[in-house]
């Protein structure tokens, strides 16, 4: 998806069978965000920085809006990255529709990713872990 | 010409394609015994991981007599450099995860 200012933007969308209360936990607990995301110092405060750290490299993030139950957003800075991912949580007959856009790509910020500061040891790191999720 | 990235990262999260993948890419062109000599995995067992690196395009053969000379395609890794194909990878597994944490909450 193309944006006027030629950023693009990544839709994640999923209805998951749990109420928003639940998802909203998941989203905003920090021990509950380690096991499905990344270790973490998320704190549910607007302005708050913390990382994200994975094998691969650390993610630098700061919240933006939080709407309990709702949204939340934050940026999120990793390897030359620049960008801002947004949770949307809308409640449906059979639980709640979860949605992650992340936008802020430009087609230049390839460039950064595939540069020298992050070696291929650590590429292929994060890579199979991310693979062994598809399995 | 380019695998798609799903394919590419399950090659390569293969430990031992992936070495071979990466001597290709710093030693260059080598054959299949040169490939097999050092690495403690058999022949039959290389020309097997050679022959799924060909088919994702991440690796080129080239005959010449009765040898023939592989080397790495760097480019085949494009739709991995690629931001957006990373992240969609990486968000999937991550809403997998996330589901399967939402179950255990339940119990």
């Amino acid at each position: 998806m193309m944006q006027a200012n030629d950023t693009k933007t990544l839709i994640v969308e999923r209805e998951m069978p749990h109420s928003l209360d639940k998802v909203w936990r998941a989203l905003t607990q920090s021990p509950l965000i380690e096991e499905w995301l990344m270790d973490n110092d998320f704190q549910p405060v607007v302005g708050h920085r913390f990382d994200l750290r994975a094998d691969w490299g650390v993610v630098e993030c700061q919240v933006l809006a939080i709407e309990p139950n709702q949204a939340l957003s934050y940026t999120w800075e990793a390897m030359g990255l620049k960008s801002v991912v947004t949770w949307t949580l809308t409640p449906t007959s059979a639980g709640t529709q979860l949605r992650m856009e992340q936008s802020g790509f430009r087609p230049d910020q390839q460039q950064a990713y595939a540069g020298a500061k992050y070696g291929w040891e650590k590429f292929f790191t994060g890579l199979e872990r991310v693979a062994g999720g598809l399995a | 010409m380019h695998a798609e990235p799903t394919a590419v990262l399950k090659i390569l999260s293969d430990p031992t394609r992936r070495a071979i993948f990466e001597r290709l890419s710093r030693d260059g062109e080598m054959t299949v015994h040169a490939l097999t000599d050092p690495s403690g995995v058999s022949q039959p067992a290389i020309s097997k991981h050679l022959g799924a690196l060909k088919l994702a395009g991440l690796v080129r053969g080239r005959r010449d007599g009765r040898e023939t000379y592989y080397s790495a395609e760097p480019k085949a890794l494009a739709p991995l450099i690629d931001w957006i194909g990373f992240y969609s990878t990486f968000w999937n597994s991550r809403f997998d995860r996330l589901e399967t944490l939402l179950k255990r909450m339940d119990q």
